[in-house]
């Protein structure tokens, strides 16, 4: 019964929906603010239509419940608890559910923010909100329906994916969705923006938010994934270029170039069609990343089944919604009042120049992820785009980007000098400087990339911390007033110096990828094997057996030159209810390092094949990601008003200034 | 019938959210132009921020200056004419009622309707016949045959035990390779042919397949009697078209059959559905003892209770019970037949009928 009562839920939340689609729109052309407050009620109780729907989905995970087809193809009754719970989501037809789930919580956000937002912009808002869960609840109910029955119910479920069978199933896919999701407010916004045809100062700080946070999560999302990805797929690559992590990676950089372009929005009033615009596109990006991975164009782990009547629907959501909001755009966007203007050199030029290269960057991959699958589509080559391509094209344009932000984050709002920005970065540059010449000296020989990568992450953490330092320190002033004054600083400067510093600290992460060592061998128990400083020494392989899988372990004892450090194990594992091999690789984390071993072909004569991967410092990428999260997540809290503080100008403005637009 | 009223009270509640703000017309509020009060709030925390030093004071007259134009800006854009009252408003609130009041519930009904399974009760793996701890038994013992065959994969034997065990697991895809092995080691034989032949049409959802068919024909040259295999012949035929040919094949397994046989009752539902004649019943045999019979009425309750049935068997269930002494059951029998046949009216008439003729004290008078 409670699963049927969750069925209807989704069904009563369709048809509200719609009321909530079409009555604050109409209450906000006919300016009617009764038909305007269903707006609100209307949301609230789509949350709690879902939240139900939700809640009976999992109820019947946790309980078993093989009369739901859902349940049979993705549970089984030995499975671990918390994998009962995460195979809600760890499917299709869940995930969905998941995604809508959390469009109506970010809807109920809005509809309860009542002091705060224009009551005409909120309806207009929650409108396109609704119309968006529309489009979803329909493609869920008519395509990918999770609670569909069946009878007779099989006695047994036939499993969930073991690759699956991970804690990071329960984390990574409702972060990347809350990301994506929280996109979508963003784009709610900019529409209804257009739809009023008014976008100010107020609207970007009403949006930055939403932006800010949803760009917290799809980063933390991210970079779960990869770590997911690097200890679960057994060959120790962190970022494959592949079109499903591609798919994520569009939106978190057109969602940061949003980011940034709200800043300048709210502080100086400018760059209002270009805001509007990105966050057009970056909602359109995380659509497009949807429909790549739901619609089984692409094959993949996250590609749950592979079914046409899918990806032509998500192909129609897409068309909507991409090609709607852009007509609108095209439609309102003349019509919008330019915004304040700018010298080429300021905080607002430096930012302008980090969207273009940042749309630019998301440009390049969006190039590399479909142009291989248009040509499939058109002449049938299959052709394999991967990481030689974006190293020679995003590379390039990254690394000027990187270059630039501590430079944009000294520069003055308005009018600002280059000279003097450089000037104050000196001791940043030699700083930078020393510790690549310092590691070229005492690494000889060995690839020059990583000191030169790890030169520019240095740079950055301390480019990142020196606005800090020049804000609060002056020659001759006692360290306590320094330190009033920088634990005085905006929480918003805090978050961005955190943020920038945690880009650094991950490129430092990456740079040092360049140090890898590798070994592979055929090892009976016994013999050893090194990478770099390490050797792994095979123990004994043993036979375990558990109650939804089988595995040989392999136990290594880890030295480091001579001197044991302890044992890793790798398995190699048997899901019996799939018949589906996986391999579990061992990790031993030094410091920031890891080793890597991973389990191979185990043979008939009781030898194995092994691999063993040194990987210096690669803990920094992840690191990295979450430092940047946390100084997304300060700004975050920083609930000041916002308004940038021109230095006067010591002459006439230059006769260059330009226009925002 | 409860399921229904649930449904209804969550449509009304669902209704009642998007009315309640249609009624509450007085209490709107008044909301200050927020773009006002922004720029208001930022020019007093300017001020603030110098007063606390965090701003040089040119920086914050240059800051309270660019305020102060948007302030300027912003002020008189709002439209604040509200068009709350009137005729029009009147109107427009009645229409937004018409349509909270029917889009909602036909749009949910509707879907509901066509997607949704009311009569399917939840069934939880905790409330199912066999208890939690026999599955685990039975997955660690499937493993370990598993593990015995990966050893020794020629033990036909040992496949020919999993097989059926696949079935109940739901991996029927397993089941067909694991009848597979056996065919090839211990060679043919009408029965291992003819579940052969029933994993592969379990594994097509029931459409009988050309191997399924000719592992079926198989059997039966083996074995003219095979019954399994006579009645998915007839069933080919039946999915193939050929009605007549179906009707013919299920007569004669009829004539075939011993009275007692389990799947009599199964041929028989068959030549029903055909509208084909259908033999009465041989007399009872003499031999048949208790236990048998309480065998196969509990198979009928297993039958009824996993995959439901029609009026009529419901109502045989609940004589059978009643021939045998055990009134609770009946009773039990009954209960479930009403749940089961909620939406069929005269499938309920049929029940109610028996209750009474049977005296049950839960009987609908």
């Amino acid at each position: 019964m409670l699963v049927e009562a969750g069925h209807f839920a989704l069904a009563l939340a369709l048809g509200l929906s719609l009321i909530q689609f079409v009555v604050p729109l109409w209450g906000a052309r006919s300016n009617d603010p009764v038909l305007m407050a269903v707006a609100p009620a209307a949301a609230l109780a789509v949350l709690a239509c879902l939240a139900f729907a939700f809640l009976a989905l999992t109820v019947a995970y946790v309980t078993s419940d093989f009369s739901v087809i859902n349940v049979v193809e993705n549970s089984h009754s030995t499975k671990p608890m918390i994998y009962k719970i995460s195979g809600v989501w760890g499917n299709h037809e869940g995930s969905m559910l998941l995604w809508v789930l959390i469009l109506a919580l970010f809807g109920a956000v809005v509809a309860l923010s009542r002091n705060t937002v224009p009551v005409k912009l909120q309806a207009n808002t929650l409108a396109v909100q609704g119309l968006v869960t529309i489009a979803f609840l329909l493609f869920i109910l008519m395509t990918s329906n999770p609670f569909t029955r069946i009878m007779p119910a099989p006695s047994e479920g036939q499993d969930l994916n073991p690759l699956l069978q991970d804690p990071g199933l329960a984390i990574h896919p409702p972060l990347l969705y809350i990301g994506y999701v929280g996109f979508s407010i963003s784009f709610a916004f900019a529409c209804a923006a257009l739809i009023d045809g008014r976008i100010d100062a107020v609207w970007a700080r009403i949006v930055r938010p939403w932006t800010l946070g949803a760009w917290v999560f799809l980063t933390l999302g991210i970079a779960m994934g990869s770590y997911w990805a690097y200890y679960e797929l057994g060959w120790g690559g962190w970022w494959f270029w592949d079109p499903v992590e591609n798919a994520s990676l569009m939106p978190w950089l057109a969602g940061t170039a949003l980011l940034h372009s709200t800043v300048v929005m709210e502080k100086r009033d400018a760059l209002k069609v270009w805001t509007i615009l990105l966050a057009i596109l970056t909602f359109s990006l995380s659509l497009l990343g949807t429909f790549l991975v739901r619609s089984g164009v692409l094959t993949s782990v996250h590609s749950f089944a592979v079914d046409p009547e899918r990806g032509v629907f998500i192909l129609g959501i897409l068309i909507v919604f991409i090609g709607g909001s852009l007509a609108l755009f095209a439609w309102r966007a003349p019509m919008l009042k330019q915004g304040g203007l700018f010298a080429p050199v300021s905080r607002e030029g430096a930012l302008v120049l980090n969207n273009l290269l940042l749309a630019t960057a998301c440009a390049t991959v969006f190039v590399g992820t479909l142009y291989p699958l248009a040509l499939e589509v058109l002449t049938g080559d299959k052709i394999s785009v991967g990481a030689p391509f974006f190293n020679f094209t995003f590379l390039p344009l990254v690394i000027p980007l990187l270059f630039l932000v501590p430079i944009g984050q000294t520069l003055a709002w308005k009018r600002g000098n280059l000279l003097g920005t450089v000037q104050r970065l000196y001791a940043v540059f030699g700083i930078a400087l020393l510790v690549t010449l310092a590691l070229v000296a005492f690494r000889d020989g060995g690839p020059v990339a990583a000191p030169l990568g790890i030169g520019l992450g240095a740079y950055l953490v301390l480019g990142a911390l020196n606005e800090i330092v020049t804000r609060s320190w002056s020659r001759g002033t006692p360290l306590a007033t320094v330190w009033r004054k920088a634990a005085g600083l905006p929480r918003s400067t805090w978050g961005t110096v955190i943020a920038h510093a945690g880009v650094g600290v991950t490129v430092i992460g990456i740079a040092a990828t360049a140090w890898d060592a590798e070994g592979l061998g055929t090892l009976k128990a016994g013999d050893s094997m090194s990478a770099g400083p390490y050797q792994a020494r095979l123990e004994r392989v043993v036979p375990r057996q558990e109650a939804n899988y089988r595995e040989d372990v392999a136990l290594m004892r880890i030295f480091r030159n001579g001197q044991e450090l302890g044992t890793v194990e790798t398995m190699k594992r048997l899901y019996v209810t799939r018949g589906m091999p996986t391999t579990e690789a061992g990790i031993m984390t030094v410091g920031l390092s890891q080793v890597y071993v991973s389990i191979g072909e185990v043979h008939a004569d009781g030898t194995i094949g092994m691999r063993i991967y040194h990987k210096p410092l690669v803990l920094l990428i992840w690191l990295g990601a979450v430092v940047m999260a946390a100084g997304g997540g300060l700004s975050l809290t920083d609930r000041r008003l916002r308004i940038g503080a021109p230095t006067r100008a010591r002459t006439a403005p230059p006769a260059s200034a330009v226009p925002a637009e | 019938m409860v399921i229904w009223i649930i449904l209804l009270a969550m449509t009304a509640a669902a209704v009642m959210v998007v009315l309640w703000p249609l009624s509450r017309h007085s209490a709107v509020r008044g909301q200050a132009d927020p773009n006002v009060q922004f720029y208001r709030d930022q020019i007093a925390e300017i001020e603030r921020d110098r007063e606390r030093g965090a701003l040089l004071p040119a920086e914050a007259e240059a800051a309270k200056a660019e305020a102060g134009r948007r302030l300027l800006r912003a002020t008189g854009l709002e439209d604040t004419a509200s068009a709350a009252v009137g005729e029009p408003a009147l109107r427009r609130r009645r229409a937004v009622s018409t349509l909270a009041l029917s889009v909602v519930p036909i749009l949910a009904i509707a879907v509901y309707g066509a997607y949704g399974s009311p009569h399917i009760f939840d069934r939880p793996v905790a409330n199912a016949p066999q208890p939690q701890a026999q599955t685990q038994d039975l997955a660690t013992a499937v493993s370990q045959i598993e593990t015995h065959l990966a050893q020794h994969p020629q033990d036909g034997r040992g496949w020919e035990v999993l097989a059926p065990v696949y079935i109940r697991m739901g991996r029927v895809d397993d089941a067909v390779k694991a009848y597979e092995s056996a065919l090839r080691i211990l060679g043919d034989d009408a029965d291992r042919l003819s579940n052969y032949g029933e994993a592969l049409v379990l594994a097509r959802n029931g459409l009988i397949s050309s191997d399924a068919q000719a592992a079926f024909e198989k059997a039966v040259k083996l074995d003219a009697g095979a019954p399994k295999a006579r009645f998915y012949l007839a069933q080919a035929a039946e999915q193939d078209g050929q009605v007549e040919k179906a009707k013919a094949a299920y007569t004669d397994l009829l004539s075939i059959s011993p009275a007692d046989a389990p799947w009599v009752s199964l041929v028989r539902e068959q030549l029903t559905r055909l509208g084909a004649p259908v033999p009465p019943a041989a007399a009872q045999a003499p031999q048949v003892g208790a236990a048998d019979i309480q065998r196969m009425v509990s198979g009928l309750a297993e039958r009824l209770e996993s995959q439901g049935g029609s009026p009529e068997e419901w109502a045989r269930l609940m004589r059978s019970y009643a021939v045998l002494g055990q009134r609770d059951k009946a009773e039990a029998a009954a209960q479930r037949a009403r749940q089961a046949l909620a939406q069929d009216d005269a499938g309920l008439k049929t029940i109610e009928a028996m209750a009474r003729e049977l005296k049950l004290t839960d009987a609908a008078q």
